[in-house]
């Protein structure tokens, strides 16, 4: 029994890249995501604006007449399991790029297969500064987790015109630490002060006494760059407390959530965000009108991201097929050998690498030299518990 | 000085919450010795119980649902975990009354897992949102001082309840009963009282209070998860042990002095140390006074 199964193995190692050799004349991408489990919202959205972009890069004729496919799959928002899916995609599949995962943890996982393989791998929307410093093959179309702080002191700063302002923090929470960090880096630099900096712990149910501690020093806001359910009650506590000035925060607050805890006490607040649906430019409002007419409902940050880190790979790939059309045909396969197809992946990585100034849904894209995306951030201001687009900050 | 009474105010309410939930763990323990460690569990039911008879009775409405609505969700939370309570005693708890003490305390730990998966299955992981069933207000102290009419709800409930509870232990037959049984459980039996009645009826009462303490901090911190009674749990327990546990009014005094020290921790020093300072009373507590504030020293029968 065990030499029978070892035969299969070796048959199917042996015929297995053949049989993807064979099938050719596709250009095949690898996207991985949760698609079940905890965070399937997140997989969900993303895998939408994946299949929505690539749609409309096939029904433009594809990338020089060949055609893009799409093999996803589904990681359960699991570490173990997304780097079982990349390795997967990456030897069975032969790929010639991954595209996920949304949560930092999960793209830890996956990114150091698509190194060691030399697959470009873009994740759309993992904040986490980690997740690129893998390797040179591993890009994201979104921000980094301190650029929103510093998004945020400028905003206050210059936009709201406040120069005391006090920090609550989730010391559990590495994101709200380092949104919290660079708040107060950028707002001391630009003249302002930090009044009070307080925390809590994710979980806590009364912010009570830290809020009382931060009222005593008069603030003119407060950043509270936690998560969505902890801000929810922060906010009502803060109001029973008669603290009236605005809350700031991230991301994190990017919730329908926030509002149906926060209720009335969330009005009037300010996070930073990737993109708004209220936003006028022509880009989002084509982007939104497409993504309606396919699936019936409002795109959030999350699906536009994805659908930028597919258009972003598509403009490559035709990028790729104009200035290196050898190298092109070695990606779309017909029985190259290993190193000409590592060269040519690694031409593409050179690729990605080199985008300036795409103009993406979620902003103007341009790559840095550590692969992270330097683009403007959104704020949005929370009115009778629904988000309106305030403006566009440029990092 | 403002912040500091305001400080005050919100350890005072936040600790009439850890006294209610104490106020069960310590009638438990007068009568039967045993460490109730499932009754923060019962505590999280209570609260789902609340959330989930909002939306039967469709009182999910803005701006509060009058004082007729209020009661009944009390009520549903209140009888649906006492008679929760009497399940887990007769389930639980009786079959193994014969054996050792640490027998009973592991059955504890083992039913309050159990609650707290069964609540993972049933209500799911991520965190529910209580509606406002009673509409926030602030209430203006002198000194700029505020507390919500939440707040007072929870110390008046507190207080009312304790008073209640001496009442029924000091000035009726049934608690008359219970001291019988609290003071030598086989002696009582002898002479008449029918024990597990008893036994059964303080459990009942004992989770009646968890789960209006739950509906009472859904209130004022309206997020519910299955995971909620843990820590709520330990603290009450603590707060318990602090006040002398099996006293009734020093479970009361403990958990007012447990809240009062978390809030000027949490607002003076860092929230870090929000969960050590319980700890640390505890240890205090045993080393200086085993028998708890308002406890006394009992010496051993011959």
């Amino acid at each position: 029994m065990k030499r029978l199964l070892g035969g299969f193995l070796l048959l199917g190692i042996v015929l297995g890249p053949l049989a993807c050799g064979q099938k050719g004349g596709d250009l095949v991408i690898g996207e991985y995501g949760s698609l079940t489990g905890p965070t399937a919202t997140f997989g969900k959205s993303t895998n939408k604006g994946i299949a929505l972009a690539i749609r409309h890069a096939n029904e433009a004729g594809g990338v020089g007449g060949t055609m893009l496919r799409v093999v996803t799959e589904d990681d359960q928002g699991k570490p173990e399991e997304a780097a079982t899916a990349v390795n997967k995609l990456v030897s069975q599949d032969q790929v010639i790029a991954v595209l996920g995962e949304v949560a930092s943890s999960n793209s830890l996982a996956g990114a150091p297969i698509c190194q060691k393989a030399g697959v470009p791998m873009i994740s759309p929307s993992s904040t986490n500064e980690k997740v690129t410093e893998v390797g040179d093959f591993i890009f994201r179309v979104c921000f980094i987790d301190p650029f929103q702080g510093a998004v945020m002191a400028k905003f206050a700063f210059q936009s709201l015109g406040l120069t005391r302002v006090g920090i609550l923090r989730d010391l559990r929470s590495d994101y709200s630490i380092g949104l919290a960090g660079v708040f107060r880096q950028t707002f001391e630099s630009l003249g302002g002060t930090i009044c009070a900096d307080e925390s809590y712990q994710q979980g806590d149910v009364d912010f009570r006494a830290p809020l009382t501690a931060i009222l005593a020093t008069r603030p003119q806001a407060i950043f509270a760059p936690g998560y969505y359910t902890d801000v929810g009650l922060i906010a009502r506590q803060a109001r029973d407390l008669g603290i009236t000035v605005p809350l700031l925060g991230g991301d994190g607050w990017d919730s329908p959530k926030l509002t149906e805890i926060g209720g009335k006490a969330i009005d009037g607040c300010f996070f930073s965000n990737h993109y708004s649906s209220d936003d006028q430019n022509p880009v989002v409002q084509e982007f939104i009108a497409n993504y309606r007419s396919a699936y019936d409902e409002v795109p959030d940050a999350i699906a536009a991201l994805g659908y930028d880190a597919a258009r972003l790979l598509v403009h490559v790939l035709t990028v790729m097929h104009t200035e290196d059309p050898d190298a092109f045909a070695v990606l779309v396969g017909g029985g190259a050998g290993r190193e000409k197809r590592q060269a040519a992946q690694r031409k593409l990585r050179d690729l990605i690498a080199s985008t300036r100034d795409f103009p993406g849904v979620t902003g103007s894209i341009t790559l840095d030299e550590r692969r992270n995306a330097l683009k403007p951030a959104v704020v949005l201001k929370i009115e009778n518990q629904k988000y309106t687009f305030v403006e566009r900050i440029a990092p | 000085m403002q912040e500091f009474l305001q400080q005050l105010v919100n350890g005072v309410s936040w600790g009439g919450i850890y006294a209610l939930i104490a106020l069960g763990y310590t009638m438990v323990y007068g009568i039967l010795r045993l460490i109730n460690f499932a009754h923060g569990d019962v505590y999280m039911v209570g609260a789902y119980l609340a959330f989930y008879s909002v939306g039967w009775f469709g009182l999910a409405r803005e701006g509060g649902v009058g004082v007729a609505g209020v009661v009944l969700v009390f009520a549903v939370a209140m009888l649906g975990c006492a008679a929760l309570g009497i399940v887990i005693e007769r389930s639980a708890y009786k079959p193994v009354r014969r054996h050792s003490k640490l027998t009973a305390l592991i059955t504890a730990i083992g039913v309050s897992l159990l609650l707290e998966n069964a609540g993972i299955l049933i209500f799911g992981a991520d965190p529910k949102f209580f509606p406002q069933i009673i509409e926030s207000r602030t209430v203006r102290l002198p000194a700029g001082v505020v507390i919500t009419n939440h707040q007072i709800l929870i110390l008046c409930c507190s207080c009312f309840l304790m008073l209640l509870l001496q009442l029924v232990i000091y000035r009726t037959k049934v608690g008359k009963a219970m001291r019988a049984v609290s003071f030598n459980r086989d002696a009582a039996s002898l002479m008449g009282i029918a024990t597990d009645r008893i036994i059964i009826f303080t459990f009942a009462i004992g989770s009646a209070l968890a789960a209006a303490a739950a509906v009472l901090v859904a209130l004022t911190n309206p997020k519910i998860d299955p995971l909620m009674g843990l820590l709520p749990g330990i603290k009450a327990f603590v707060a318990a042990v602090l006040g002398g546990i099996g006293n009734v009014p020093g479970a009361v005094v403990g958990g007012l002095l447990m809240g009062v020290a978390e809030t000027l921790v949490a607002g003076y020093i860092s929230s870090t140390l929000r969960d050590a300072i319980a700890f640390s009373l505890l240890i205090v507590i045993l080393l200086v006074k085993p028998s708890g504030i308002l406890g006394k020293a009992v010496s051993e029968k011959v």
